[in-house]
């Protein structure tokens, strides 16, 4: 890494440049702030890559637009904040059903509605999780800096790619449009994957084959495979099916494809657990927050830890539960009324304290202070 | 802990204070080789509104991208001035437009009080450039960021045909500072 490839960047700057160092060559969407600039920046740098920008009429096109263009085998993304993200759910379960790669950003606003379209805010970590209907496997991962919206967007099309899904990057305003220092990497310095593609004779091609890794190969609209999509529950030919064994074995199938590669998603990173008898959980913005709080309260001899979430979906349940077991005091901030927080004391199984704003302010470090001074009383 | 420094930039949406503060951090982590961070805050209007950009200039990797104890504050409305000032901390600098802040609320800062916009206007030529005066004096009070530096930096982010006007605007600031005491 050189110096001089050092550059100010914004979190959605980032985001649209890693997506192209991705691959991602097709991006269709409407703008609507803090996510505007990945838009911006993509009508510029897409042509010059030699992929295709569009802007859609609106969200749920976008999401249509974004399935179709990676149907015929492009990497495609597109990005909103809240009120688009609401519409494009029916889209993003097609998705999830079908089984089609994309990326879908969401720079979270306050909310519901229009909310607050400048502030910040993490209240979209449950709608990005549940907000289509019915059983559905998606990941989700929430960057705190620049660097890494930069790294996080390039795995999240790995993880769409390898395993057959949608993958929400969820970002906030804090994170979007904060300038900041990167050295940019160089391309080489990512392991970039593409979805794994058939080889088999088109005649006999089962586009949704039950297959050992769960994950069916794909084949890429108009290069010589004639097969059906839809979002009704199908069999292996893709067509609809009604047989009851039939749909247990799909639906059981799309949602196993993430529970049994869990290890290869779920990220997190600890740091001063070791003696800790308090542990702040936290992700995205309130993650830096955090950061400075755990030091301030270090030098105060407090024994506090900080468990760094990367991936929220997958949840860490497992993790959360064996940390647990020697940590008894844990504290989630998070901007939104505890939406994490409740998923923290599943996995803890005792309550957990919460630090929640739901202003549009950042949570501040001494926010997250008073709150492990009052726990460790 | 190490060095942090905290500029805050405040007035009303279209005073180019989110541009000058770019500036700023970019001075200081680029060609100055620190870390900094810029964030702003504004409304959802798309002009007018208040309007705050902030810069963080550490020696050490920034988590908390705010200022909450502020070094320098800047202030292009009376409005701004009212609300922030009792953010700046003891012995730090309050830098404000007299054009538009008359009242300067009382505090343990130092007060610059300097007629930046008209300077702009009748000195450089264009009001417009009145958030490149800052910066020049912003850089001479407090001297965080080189002065090679924020040139280096206003020459990338300046429209292209403009540089001239904005190197001007830069020295006018730095020579209006040199002159406080």
């Amino acid at each position: 890494m050189r110096e001089d490839d050092a550059r100010l960047m914004t979190g959605n700057e980032a985001c649209a440049e890693a997506a192209l160092v991705a691959g991602m060559r097709f991006f269709a969407g409407y703008p609507i702030t803090p996510s505007s600039e990945i838009a911006e920046c993509l009508a510029r740098r897409l042509p010059q890559e030699g992929g295709t920008f569009i802007q859609m009429e609106d969200e749920l096109a976008s999401m249509a637009a974004i399935i179709g263009a990676s149907l015929t085998g492009v990497k495609s993304m597109t990005a909103t904040s809240g009120p688009g993200f609401s519409l494009m759910q029916e889209n993003i379960g097609y998705a999830s059903m079908a089984e089609v790669p994309c990326v879908i950003v969401n720079v979270q606003r306050g909310g519901p509605s229009t909310g607050l379209p400048t502030l910040p805010s993490q209240s979209d970590v449950m709608q990005a999780r549940w907000g289509t209907h019915g059983d559905h496997p998606v990941i989700v991962v929430a960057p705190s800096t620049v660097r890494e919206t930069y790294d996080w967007t390039i795995k999240a099309f790995n993880f769409a790619e390898r395993f057959r899904v949608p993958v929400v990057v969820l970002l906030d305003e804090i994170v979007a449009h904060v300038n900041e220092k990167i050295i940019v990497p160089t391309r080489g310095e990512f392991e970039v994957i593409d979805r794994d593609r058939t080889t088999q004779d088109p005649k006999d091609y089962l586009p949704y084959a039950l297959t050992d890794s769960d994950i069916p190969p794909f084949a890429d609209f108009g290069s010589g495979y004639r097969y059906n999509v839809t979002g009704l529950s199908h069999d292996e030919t893709g067509f609809p099916a009604n047989d009851p064994k039939k749909v247990d074995l799909l639906h059981r199938r799309l949602n196993r494809k993430i529970e049994r590669y869990r290890n290869e998603i779920v990220h997190y990173k600890t740091e001063l657990l070791e003696d800790a008898d308090i542990v702040v959980v936290a992700y995205g913005s309130t993650a830096r927050s955090a950061y400075r709080a755990v030091r301030n309260a270090r030098a105060l001899g407090l024994k506090v830890g900080i468990f760094k979430m990367f991936v929220l979906w997958p949840f860490p349940y497992q993790e959360l539960d064996k940390l647990a077991r020697r940590v008894e005091k844990f504290i989630v901030p998070e901007m939104n009324l505890g939406q994490i927080a409740h998923e923290v004391t599943c996995a803890a199984k005792h309550e957990v304290a919460q630090v929640n704003r739901i202003d549009g302010g950042l949570i501040t470090p001494d926010e997250i202070l008073e709150a492990i001074k009052n726990v460790s009383v | 802990m190490g060095f942090r420094y905290e500029f805050r930039l405040s007035g009303s949406g279209g005073q180019g204070l989110i541009l000058a503060g770019k500036i700023l951090a970019e001075a200081a982590a680029i060609y100055d080789g620190k870390n900094a961070t810029q964030s702003q805050s504004y409304g959802p209007e798309a002009r007018g509104g208040s309007s705050r950009s902030e810069v963080i200039v550490s020696d050490e990797e920034i988590d908390y991208p705010k200022a909450v104890n502020i070094d320098l504050l800047l202030c292009f409305t009376q409005e701004a001035c009212d609300k922030y000032h009792q953010d700046v901390k003891e012995m730090g600098i309050l830098l404000v437009d007299e054009s538009y802040v008359t009242k300067i609320p009382k505090g343990k800062y130092k007060v610059y009080s300097v007629p930046i916009t008209e300077t702009a206007e009748t000195k450089v030529g264009k009001a417009l450039v009145a958030n490149i005066v800052a910066i020049g004096i912003i850089t001479q009070v407090t001297g965080v960021i080189s002065k090679e530096a924020v040139e280096a930096a206003i020459l990338s982010r300046v429209p292209k045909g403009t540089e001239d006007l904005n190197l001007k605007a830069f020295n006018t600031g730095i020579e209006m500072a040199q002159q406080f005491k």
